[in-house]
């Protein structure tokens, strides 16, 4: 064994064992923050989840009371959003997977797209206020179902247009051959065929703007009542959960950590749900 | 089939598309253009919907962003007043959180990245990939406001009782450095934030790595094992330099998001507005002045001073982002050669 135990191998194995050895460091950072935080969350948030919290509104400090007027309000612009960033989402992924090869405007497109995707949140709340609540007057649920939806719709447009890329060409060119206009041949047939890769694009989205609280602070603002008027401001999970973590009041923090279990593990599972669906699907 | 037997079918076809057929046939092909036709308009119409959203996003701040610029002139972005009591406004101590923030987590989440995307790659069983790969990617489905809470109630008790006293201790006595690291530790600030901050883009930049790592020829690893090398040489000297614009790609994803992080930073930086040498100082980034002043901001100056804060960060977040996508491009385009 002189030759393989060399000072040189030696070295280069000590090397090899180190750089692993890291990596799998790494690894175990990146798994225990994840543990770490959820952990904290049921350890503060299960001690708050009671029918209570979901029965009542969000209280004034010391008086009992839960976030039901927050769950509502969520899940109004939450809804609004993912109704108006769908079909806008999916009809441009359509045009860019259907006009986009070799034409400037869709390259163009599909570029500012990508950069929308990562552009702060809170530059987009600030668009939406200055494009609707001096007009209107005051913060509404409408202002915030705006920002949500621009913030939903980048990714839509993104995921469509990646799985429509996935329909093999022989496909396309058998509906053609039959006679088949376009239109026909790109709803009917293309995207009927990456149908649950388009889906899963949507509860990505939904799950994203689910915890987006940046965009809202200046849109929606907050709601101390119970309201199902989109017009008025409007209470929503995030808002309620940085309004009461920041208080000094112990009752509303706990039921920030309540309203921040919810959140995240409605967030998770969306995210989990989306992926087990996508490989269902498209097993590779 | 013969020249004359074509003929003979073609006399026949021609006979059974009377004259009502091929206008039926002629009057569909007439509507289904006409479809198409609108067809293509219409999804047009919604892809440039997203870059009239872009337009929108820049002319609405640059004139909420007007009467601050032309108050104070080009000088808004060095200067380090920012007090609302007396209408003085200036963006470099926001500007100077947002960077410091952004680079301290980079420097913690890249080595941190390339070591999990090495380990998702190469080194992880082939059993265990998809559940920790979905580890990862839950990792980066956390909501950010849930990263700040856990950074104020949870981590930053932590760091400032026990880490913040250590890093005081051993690095704060360092020359050049040092002064970085001195000062009260409550926790709180601009190391804190920068580190929260980190945990939140090493998914990014993590499954940025995985991908382009994944595009690496087979054949050249394979040769490069033939040779004897070891799995580190193979990643060091083969993986890495192939993959090298894809990977400084991600990272530059990652500053984009680091830079534009609100809900994180905005509860653990301290939100005050001051210039620190020291890390452990409380600080405000762009996006955190924004998150808690804007709502109240009274006077039309304060307002505008916060959009023209609001047009920096797009403007820089803008600059990074595009970056790092042209970089992806040139990358995609190698694995198109492969």
């Amino acid at each position: 064994m002189d030759g393989v135990m060399n000072p040189v191998y030696r070295r280069r194995l000590l090397g090899h064992r180190i750089g692993i050895a890291l990596s799998v460091l790494a690894m175990a950072i990146g798994l225990g923050f994840l543990a770490w935080i959820l952990f904290t969350l049921l350890v503060h948030g299960f001690g708050a989840l009671s029918h209570t919290l979901f029965s009542l509104d969000t209280p004034a400090p010391g008086s009992e009371g839960g976030i039901r007027n927050a769950i509502v309000g969520s899940l109004l612009m939450v809804g609004f959003s993912t109704l108006v960033s769908t079909p806008v989402g999916i009809l441009a992924g359509i045009y860019l997977a259907e006009y986009g090869q070799n034409n400037k405007f869709a390259a163009v497109t599909r570029f500012v797209t990508d950069i929308m995707l990562s552009a702060p949140s809170i530059v987009i709340g600030l668009f939406v206020y200055a494009l609707l609540v001096p007009r209107m007057g005051h913060f509404s649920g409408y202002a915030g179902t705006l920002a949500l939806s621009l913030i939903a719709i980048p990714v839509v447009v993104r995921t469509t247009d990646n799985m429509l890329h996935l329909v093999p060409n022989s496909l396309l060119e058998a509906a053609f051959a039959l006679g088949a206009p376009r239109w026909k041949v790109a709803t009917t047939v293309r995207l009927r065929a990456v149908k649950a890769g388009v889906v899963t694009g949507v509860l990505l989205a939904v799950a994203r703007i689910s915890g987006e609280t940046a965009p809202l602070l200046f849109t929606a603002l907050n709601n101390q009542f119970f309201t199902a008027d989109m017009n008025q401001p409007m209470a929503n999970l995030p808002v309620v959960i940085y309004r009461f973590a920041m208080s000094p009041y112990e009752d509303w923090q706990s039921i920030a950590w309540g309203a921040a279990l919810l959140v995240t593990f409605s967030v998770l599972l969306l995210n989990i749900l989306s992926r087990t669906l996508f490989r269902q699907k498209n097993p590779q | 089939m013969s020249a004359q037997d074509a003929a003979v079918t073609q006399e026949a076809s021609q006979a059974l598309l009377d004259e009502a057929s091929q206008a039926r046939l002629r009057n569909t092909m007439r509507t289904q253009r006409i479809q198409d036709f609108f067809f293509h308009k219409i999804t047009l119409l919604f892809a440039a919907s997203v870059l009239l959203v872009l337009v929108g996003i820049i002319v609405s701040l640059a004139i909420g962003a007007a009467p601050a610029f032309r108050e104070f002139g080009m000088q808004f972005i060095a200067r380090a007043e920012w007090d609302p009591i007396n209408d003085q406004f200036g963006a470099l101590i926001a500007i100077t959180g947002t960077l410091a923030t952004s680079l301290i987590a980079l420097l913690v989440a890249v080595p941190i990245s390339f070591g999990i995307a090495l380990f998702l790659t190469e080194i992880c069983p082939a059993w265990l990939r998809r559940p920790m790969g979905t580890a990862v990617e839950l990792l980066a489905g956390v909501p950010s406001i849930i990263y700040g809470m856990w950074g104020l109630f949870v981590f930053a008790p932590v760091f400032g009782d026990h880490v913040q006293p250590l890093l005081k201790k051993t690095l704060g006595l360092l020359p050049l450095v040092g002064p970085m690291f001195q000062g009260p530790t409550m926790g709180l600030g601009i190391l804190t934030a920068g580190l929260i901050l980190a945990v939140m883009i090493i998914p990014f930049i993590a499954s940025v790595m995985r991908d382009v790592f994944e595009i690496v020829p087979a054949v050249l690893k394979e040769s490069a094992y033939g040779l004897g090398c070891t799995r580190w040489e193979v990643v060091r000297k083969i993986v890495l330099p192939y993959t090298r614009t894809g990977v400084v790609g991600g990272v530059m994803l990652g500053l984009g998001r680091a830079l534009g992080e609100t809900m994180a930073v905005t509860f653990v930086i301290g939100n005050a507005n001051e210039i620190s040498w020291s890390l452990f100082a409380a600080g405000n980034s762009i996006s955190s002045t924004l998150a808690n002043e804007f709502a109240e901001a009274s006077s039309p100056l304060h307002v505008s001073s916060l959009f023209a804060l609001g047009l920096i960060l797009f403007a820089i977040t803008f600059i990074v982002l595009s970056a790092a996508k042209l970089m992806l491009l040139g990358m995609s385009r190698k694995e198109g050669v492969k």
